[in-house]
């Protein structure tokens, strides 16, 4: 058990070292970048979770798809010939504010929710579990997000074939 | 994981004396120091053999003079020279991330490798979502290419970089899609129950099943796999003739030799991939061979899938980036959907 908790302990120092680094770090490649080690660190802690199908996902989810989209806007919105970019600080009384809400919201929910010290289950395999109630209990919201996604889609190549015909 | 712990403590029985703690982490240490001797080995020869078929496909001898018997130690030769080389890092650039990149990039490739069966009893971490986990960290690889891209500051590797993402990312949707179609027959991403559903020869793997529609599904995820390590046709990441070496321009001795580590760890992963899906894994061609162990036929059906790519990069010409957008998204990509649509009706049916 000794070793599994400096396991814990290791993934999740990473986990939040880097993502005060995607908040503090001056230069917003950098910040992109550190944003792949805090999501690789949030699947770990979902293994440590059992809950092996999302943290599968959130890597597929999010390193290949959310943070190779955020390096592309990064990269392709800026001048790309430097790497010296800049992180623009937005103004100090706004941003105070916001943290205090959520600060206030996160410290209801971590308030509210009922927590358990640790997770004694046995390891149970959870993909054939989703994959069942997702498609009888949770068939609406499943089919409402499908529709909403299909949406986008067709809004997004709508939206990039306008563009083009102009030029 | 348990089954792994299970098989070395009958290899070593010793091993189950210790501590828990101890053992797992012995037993994780030799594991990556064999992943990684693995690549090692396949990368040396690998790249011997790639220059060896494509002399001959190009009617040349390629390297006949070290070691003797047909330049065999001409690898073991460069492997030196690199190992010696001055690490050059350009004034310019992004220090910490150009350092870093090929790490994240070798590791990316070295991770899949965990849940690769092997043979019946013998997988690093026999997973209950492995062919899920292969494909996630295979993603890893693109932050790798990007970040040495950008780590560069030079426009020939950000062009690269930026070539190679997109085109990774696209192909991944008919690298996932044609696999989806298999687990449709196998109804598992258990890597191991995969394989064990294709038992009993040649005509039960699933590349025969329901003829001719998982063999469609192979060729495609094939194409898209190609399209994954960046090999010919779809090589323009590193297209040597207008990009000078893609991503790789700045780098120089062990840091380059990393990433090209890497890339032939990809080419042997996705091959293994496909094995492991469409060709029956670790299973003999017919039953009665059952006497051959599983890692020969695991490996041999692998590396005849690598010799494929090497034979195919000297045979086709490179594609132009709208081609390979072309492809992707206008052919391979509707084509595996169709897929999945006609497996999923002749299954409920």
């Amino acid at each position: 058990m000794e070793a599994k908790e400096l396991l814990f302990l290791f993934i999740a120092i990473v986990t939040i070292a880097s993502a005060g680094l995607v908040a503090f770090s001056n230069k917003l490649i950098h910040s992109a970048f550190a944003l792949m080690a805090t999501f690789v660190g949030f699947a770990a802690l979902y293994v440590f979770l059992s809950a092996d199908f999302l943290a599968v996902t959130q890597i597929v989810v999010y390193v290949g798809g959310i943070l190779i989209l955020i390096l592309f806007g990064v990269m392709m919105t800026h001048r790309i010939y430097d790497t010296t970019l800049k992180t623009i600080h937005n103004p100090l009384a706004m941003g105070i504010i916001s943290a205090a809400a959520l600060a206030v919201i996160l410290g209801l929910v971590i308030y509210r929710s009922p927590w358990a010290a640790t997770v004694d289950k046995p390891f149970v395999p959870t993909t054939s579990i989703i994959g069942a109630e997702i498609l009888t209990n949770y068939l609406l919201p499943f089919e409402l997000v499908s529709v909403l996604l299909l949406g986008v889609l067709i809004g997004a190549v709508f939206l990039a074939r306008t563009e083009e015909h102009k030029k | 994981m348990d089954a792994t712990v299970a098989f070395f403590y009958d290899l070593i029985p010793a091993l189950s004396n210790l501590p828990d703690w101890l053992s797992y982490t012995i037993i994780g240490a030799v594991l990556t120091v064999g992943a990684f001797l693995f690549i090692a080995v396949f990368a040396l020869i690998g790249i011997w053999l790639e220059r060896k078929i494509s002399g001959h496909m190009q009617d040349r001898l390629g390297p006949m003079e070290v070691g003797g018997w047909h330049g065999w130690a001409q690898t073991i030769a460069d492997t030196v020279k690199l190992l010696v080389k001055e690490d050059i890092i350009p004034e310019k650039a992004d220090k910490f991330l150009f350092k870093f990149a090929p790490f994240i990039m070798f590791t990316a490739s070295m991770a899949a490798f965990a849940a690769l069966p092997w043979s019946a009893r013998f997988i690093p971490a026999n997973l209950n979502v492995g062919l899920l986990y292969i494909l996630s960290v295979s993603s890893l690889v693109v932050i790798g290419i990007l970040m040495g891209g950008w780590a560069s500051n030079n426009k020939w590797s950000l062009y690269g970089a930026m070539r190679s993402a997109a085109q990774m990312i696209s192909y991944e949707i008919p690298v996932a899609l044609s696999l989806i179609v298999a687990l449709l027959l196998t109804g598992s991403m258990d890597m191991q129950e995969i394989v064990r559903g294709q038992a009993g020869g040649i005509f039960n793997w699933n590349i025969f099943g329901y003829f001719p529609l998982l063999f469609i599904a192979f060729i495609i995820y094939f194409i898209a796999s190609l399209a994954e390590v960046n090999r010919t046709p779809f090589d323009l990441p590193e297209a040597e003739s207008e990009l000078v070496a893609g991503f790789m321009t700045e780098y120089s001795g062990m840091r380059w030799a990393f990433f090209m580590l890497a890339e032939y760890a990809n080419m042997f992963v996705v091959s293994a991939i496909s094995t492991t899906v469409f060709l029956g894994g670790w299973q003999p061609i017919a039953p009665f061979l059952d006497f051959i162990p599983g890692p020969f036929w695991f490996l041999g059906k692998a590396l005849f899938l690598v010799l494929i790519q090497m034979w195919l990069r000297w045979t086709l010409p490179r594609l132009r980036v709208d081609q390979l957008m072309y492809t992707t998204w206008k052919v391979l990509t509707p084509f595996s959907f169709a897929l999945i649509l006609l497996v999923s009706f002749i299954k409920v049916l």
